[in-house]
């Protein structure tokens, strides 16, 4: 790295840190929110630091499955976030592969058409999907939470951007060298993608996570819920009232599993490109 | 892990694993389809495992489907795909759209018939069950949570304002002899408002027996159109906005959004639904009062009854006659003296029956929770008028986002309080007209 | 843009594209269709019956006065979203790119707010900035600054833009720190030996190397905010006050998944669609020629 040492870099971190404090806010408000009681969160202002309530509210979180424990809504979510990234990164790898590095006729149509599935709101679309994914006798399923959202032009059109940018002499090299296509994805594509699989993991498991209207669709029973569900469940009707800060312990603890992720990942990210450059 | 046994592990994961409905095989499953999410939704379990133990010939099935907008989307969904639930939760302003939905539901008076379930509709409270009653004396949907509009009154900020702590002021001029002197004396935010078009419009017409829509509010056709632009609503809205001009009204959004504002003690008087009666008891510090709805003193005859807000309880048809019998017990159960009076007490909703009414009076809940049977009151006082029945407008949502639209904007100052009004029914109008098109 | 080497094969091309087409045609292309074949319908919501109407949605969308001004309401927003994330996430990605001690702190930090689901960030949007309980918003009326989005527009524009770009910040973050840490340190090293200061660098360099990155989010910034910021906008303001903060797909959502008028939903839709593509089309013709692969 360049210029090691110096007043850029601390500005850079007090830059850093200024724009993590103001990202960060809401989060760490919902953290002070979880451990108070219910009027010192409704009091205005609400407290800024946290309170002594910790234990008991998340207690309570954790104790208090709507129906369906916990634990059971936890693995619901992790299998259908999992899914979701894996499926969708695996799929628009291949089809991204082929549209950079092959010609053949409706090759821009494929992508197009790909495309267009960022173009029309889920909600608009919801009832005739619900509507598909009944006939093929998927409610209640994780199939049937995972495949309908396994279609993403996002992927792909990030592979595209990335496979353009690897240098041509690579694929020339492997001809030479009497590679086919399936090696060169598998020994150099697949590797250097690495950075990118890793962000594209990230955000994809944070999607899946997160997914809240679908599978409250196309769940009918307790034991499918997942945990973005169960929160949805813990905030109060309208004109009622609720215990907040459970609700926002709970909303903390929802948030631990896709920061372990990032966490985890941090570990490929270290190793993509970078390495392979120095 | 490597990302390879990552893939192995979802993969393992995702195939294939239905989960299989193996609930107790001799019972006969019902599946209610629900919006009551926080402790509403825990009172609601508790109603359905009560019934659950009460029999053992069916077994309730009770799901959260989101909120009131998500739980009907869901019923459309699971009704074109063929699996819909037994029961489903709407809200009131999807009334028009389920009674349209002719093949899709089974009307509560005939499913209770053809179960061979005894039932009396006189047992509803007319006020209340009249709402999702036709103009024949049919009950198409059975009430479950169903408010009307009250007055709450902050105690504290008026003794500290220097007035009797114990003033009710039973008519707008009233309230606004009050709001001045509150104001005068330094309390900052007066009054303010939930559910804007349901309270100031909707309720301000039947409360006073002016028309909301015309064919008796829609009951008598769907070539209904609004004319709640009349003299009354125009001056109560002029009322409104002139405070909101002078500082005496402070907009705290739309729904129950200003539920915070009285709650927290900023805002001294609050018209908000009985059904709010939990929240401010539970997170007021200070005394409260309740009161019946103000009204105009010089229409005649007035007040008359406020109408309702809610949900009701909609059967949807396509399934065995032998399940109806056991959505028909649930209704009753749901509608037994004992359910409805502890609902009642527990969330602030109306009782459905007078049976619960009375019960609930017999057991010193009023006494000892002074202001609690104020809707209930308001709401009997007199038999309910066309007027003053309810409302059945298709499209109703979308009415009322376009009521509070130009409410926002006659608040604001930007638009004249008749403009508003006159505007609001135009486009209104042709809300109705698309409605009435599409179920032709 | 097309690569100049490729593979000649004729089969496995399809092969590899196979499961994502098949994917999208089952679940996306044909209740797609499904959905947008009713704007030629004057539908009921439950399928019981369906008229055909011609073009009768679309007349009805296209003479509405208020129907157009959220066309002027979508472009403020969309590119007030866009930009705001954007810059937000470069400046950030670029000050983590220079920073080894802790980079792995930074991003996980960073990439927190992501992991929020959306119905928990619009309450705690609430608890910040509403008006009555807001802590913030207590904070500013202390310092005699009007907030008021409940009745001003242009603060509940504000209101909903802060909201909406504060989660695609962190998602911007991820992919152009990615994009930066692929540029070639020896490049970098090979202009400060040259005596180029940060700023230049990272324009003159860096960033012209980054522009794969930049032009794969602004398109996806753009659809971002044009498609998936309606619920933000209904947990915060319902598209008030007024019609103040009603975008296109708000109306969308609005009309066919709250007010159940399928019709002028599907009709919207297709407006939607068509604007989009448009958009998307100009953005590869003339944005991607600028894009250094």
């Amino acid at each position: 790295m360049v210029e090691k040492r110096g007043v850029g870099t601390v500005l850079t971190h007090v830059a850093l840190i200024l724009g993590i404090g103001l990202l960060c806010f809401p989060l760490y408000l919902t953290f002070v929110g979880s451990t108070h009681t219910s009027r010192d969160v409704l009091s205005v202002p609400m407290p800024l630091l946290p309170g002594d309530q910790m234990v008991r509210n998340y207690t309570v979180a954790l104790t208090s499955g709507v129906g369906v424990g916990v634990a059971k809504m936890l693995a619901n979510s992790m299998v259908m976030a999992l899914g979701i990234a894996v499926g969708k990164i695996a799929i628009s790898m291949l089809s991204a592969y082929a549209i950079v590095y092959f010609r053949f006729p409706f090759r821009m149509a494929a992508f197009w058409a790909i495309f267009m599935t960022l173009m029309l709101p889920v909600e608009v679309r919801i009832v005739p999907t619900f509507e598909v994914v009944a006939s093929l006798n998927m409610l209640n399923s994780y199939t049937g939470l995972i495949l309908p959202l396994i279609a993403s032009a996002t992927a792909t059109f990030l592979f595209r951007q990335f496979f353009l940018t690897v240098p041509d002499e690579l694929v020339e090299a492997a001809r030479v060298d009497g590679a086919g296509p399936m090696r060169f994805f598998k020994d150099i594509l697949l590797p250097l993608s690495r950075t990118n699989m890793a962000a594209l993991f990230v955000i994809l498991f944070i999607y899946g996570w997160n997914q809240y209207l679908w599978p409250l669709l196309i769940t009918t029973r307790g034991d499918m819920n997942t945990i973005v569900m169960g929160l949805g469940q813990m905030i109060p009707s309208a004109d009622d009232y609720g215990d907040w800060p459970v609700t926002m312990a709970a909303a903390t603890l929802a948030i631990v599993p896709p920061v372990a992720v990032v966490i985890f990942m941090q570990r490929l990210f270290i190793k993509g490109l970078v390495e392979s450059e120095k | 892990m490597s990302l390879r046994s990552i893939t192995m592990a979802a993969a393992v994961a995702t195939a294939f694993v239905p989960i299989s409905g193996a609930m107790a095989q001799d019972k006969t499953e019902i599946q209610w389809w629900h919006a009551m999410s926080g402790r509403l939704g825990d009172l609601l379990q508790q109603q359905v495992e009560q019934f659950n133990e009460s029999q053992d010939e069916y077994e309730v099935v009770a799901t959260y489907k989101g909120t009131y907008s998500e739980t009907l989307n869901a019923g459309i969904a699971g009704f074109r795909a063929g699996e819909q639930p037994h029961i489903m939760q709407v809200y009131e302003v999807g009334t028009a759209t389920m009674m349209a939905a002719k093949g899709a539901i089974k009307p509560v008076y005939q499913l209770m018939e053809e179960a061979n379930e005894p039932f009396d509709p006189n047992a509803y409270l007319a006020a209340v069950a009249g709402y999702y009653t036709t103009t024949d004396g049919e009950m198409l949907s059975l009430p479950y949570n169903s408010s009307t509009p009250v007055l709450y009154i902050n105690q504290q900020a008026l003794e500290e304002a220097g007035v009797d702590p114990d003033t009710k002021p039973e008519t707008w001029p009233e309230v606004e002899e009050l709001l001045v002197e509150l104001k005068e004396n330094g309390v900052e935010c007066p009054f303010t408002t939930a559910w804007q078009s349901w309270i100031h419009l909707e309720n301000l017409s039947s409360y006073h027996n002016q028309p909301f829509a015309t064919e008796e509010n829609g009951f008598a056709g769907v070539d209904t159109e609004l004319v709640f632009n009349g003299e009354l609503q125009n001056k109560h809205i002029a009322m409104l906005a002139d405070w909101a001009d002078r500082g005496l009204f402070t907009y705290g959004g739309r729904g129950s959004d200003a539920g915070p504002l009285f709650r927290s003690g900023e805002c001294a008087l609050y018209t908000e639904s009985s059904a709010g009666y939990a929240g401010v008891k539970a997170e007021a510090e200070f005394p409260f009062s309740v009161s019946s709805l103000p009204y105009w003193p010089d229409v005649e005859g007035a007040p008359y009854n406020t109408i309702i807000g809610g949900a009701s309880l909609w059967v949807m048809s396509g399934h065995d006659d032998a399940e109806y019998v056991g959505v028909a017990k649930l209704l009753s159960f749901l509608s037994s003296p004992e359910i409805q009076a502890q609902w009642h007490q527990d969330t602030g909703y109306l009782p459905i029956t007078n049976a619960a009414y009375e019960l609930t009076k017999e057991s010193g809940f009023y006494e000892e929770n002074p202001g609690t049977d104020i809707a209930i009151i308001q709401m009997t006082g007199k038999e309910p008028t066309p007027n003053s029945k309810g409302l059945r407008l298709g499209s109703f949502d979308q009415i009322r986002a376009v009521i509070n639209e130009e409410l926002e904007m006659v608040w604001q100052g930007d638009k004249d309080p008749s403009a508003g009004l006159d505007e609001a029914i135009s486009r209104g109008n042709q809300l109705l007209r698309r409605f009435e098109q599409s179920v032709e | 843009m097309e690569k100049r080497v490729s593979f000649n094969n004729r089969a496995l091309p399809y092969l590899l594209l196979f499961p994502q087409l098949a994917v999208t045609a089952v679940f996306f292309f044909w209740p797609a269709g499904q959905a947008l074949y009713q704007s030629f319908l004057r539908p009921d919501p439950f399928g019981l019956s369906a008229r055909f109407v011609g073009l009768e949605n679309f007349r009805y969308i296209l003479t509405d006065p208020l129907y157009l001004q959220s066309f002027a309401t979508t472009a403020i927003f969309t590119s007030l979203v866009t930009f705001v994330a954007m810059a937000v996430a470069l400046f950030l990605a670029a000050m983590a790119d220079q920073v080894i001690k802790g980079s792995g702190v930074y991003r996980t930090l960073i990439v927190w707010p992501y992991a929020v689901a959306p119905a928990v960030a619009g309450v705690m949007w609430m608890f910040m900035l509403q008006p009555s309980i807001g802590v913030i918003a207590f904070y500013m009326k202390q310092l005699g600054i009007t907030w008021n989005p409940l009745l001003d527009g242009q603060d509940a524009m504000l209101l909903v833009v802060l909201a909406s770009a504060w989660k695609q910040v962190s998602y911007n973050f991820l992919f152009f720190l990615a994009g930066m840490q692929a540029v070639p340190r020896s490049l970098i090293e090979a202009a400060a030996i040259d005596g180029a200061g940060r700023w230049r660098r990272f324009w003159t360099i860096i960033f012209p190397l980054l522009s794969p990155t930049t032009f794969f989010l602004l398109v996806i910034n753009i659809v971002y905010a044009f498609f998936e910021t309606f619920g933000v906008i209904h947990t915060m303001t319902s598209g008030g006050p007024g019609r103040a903060t009603t975008t296109l797909v708000y109306k969308v959502y609005a009309d066919g998944f709250v007010g159940q008028d399928l019709g002028s939903s599907a009709a919207q839709s297709v407006i939607l669609m068509v604007v989009v593509s448009v958009l998307t089309v100009i953005q590869f013709r003339y944005i991607e020629r600028r894009v250094h692969y």
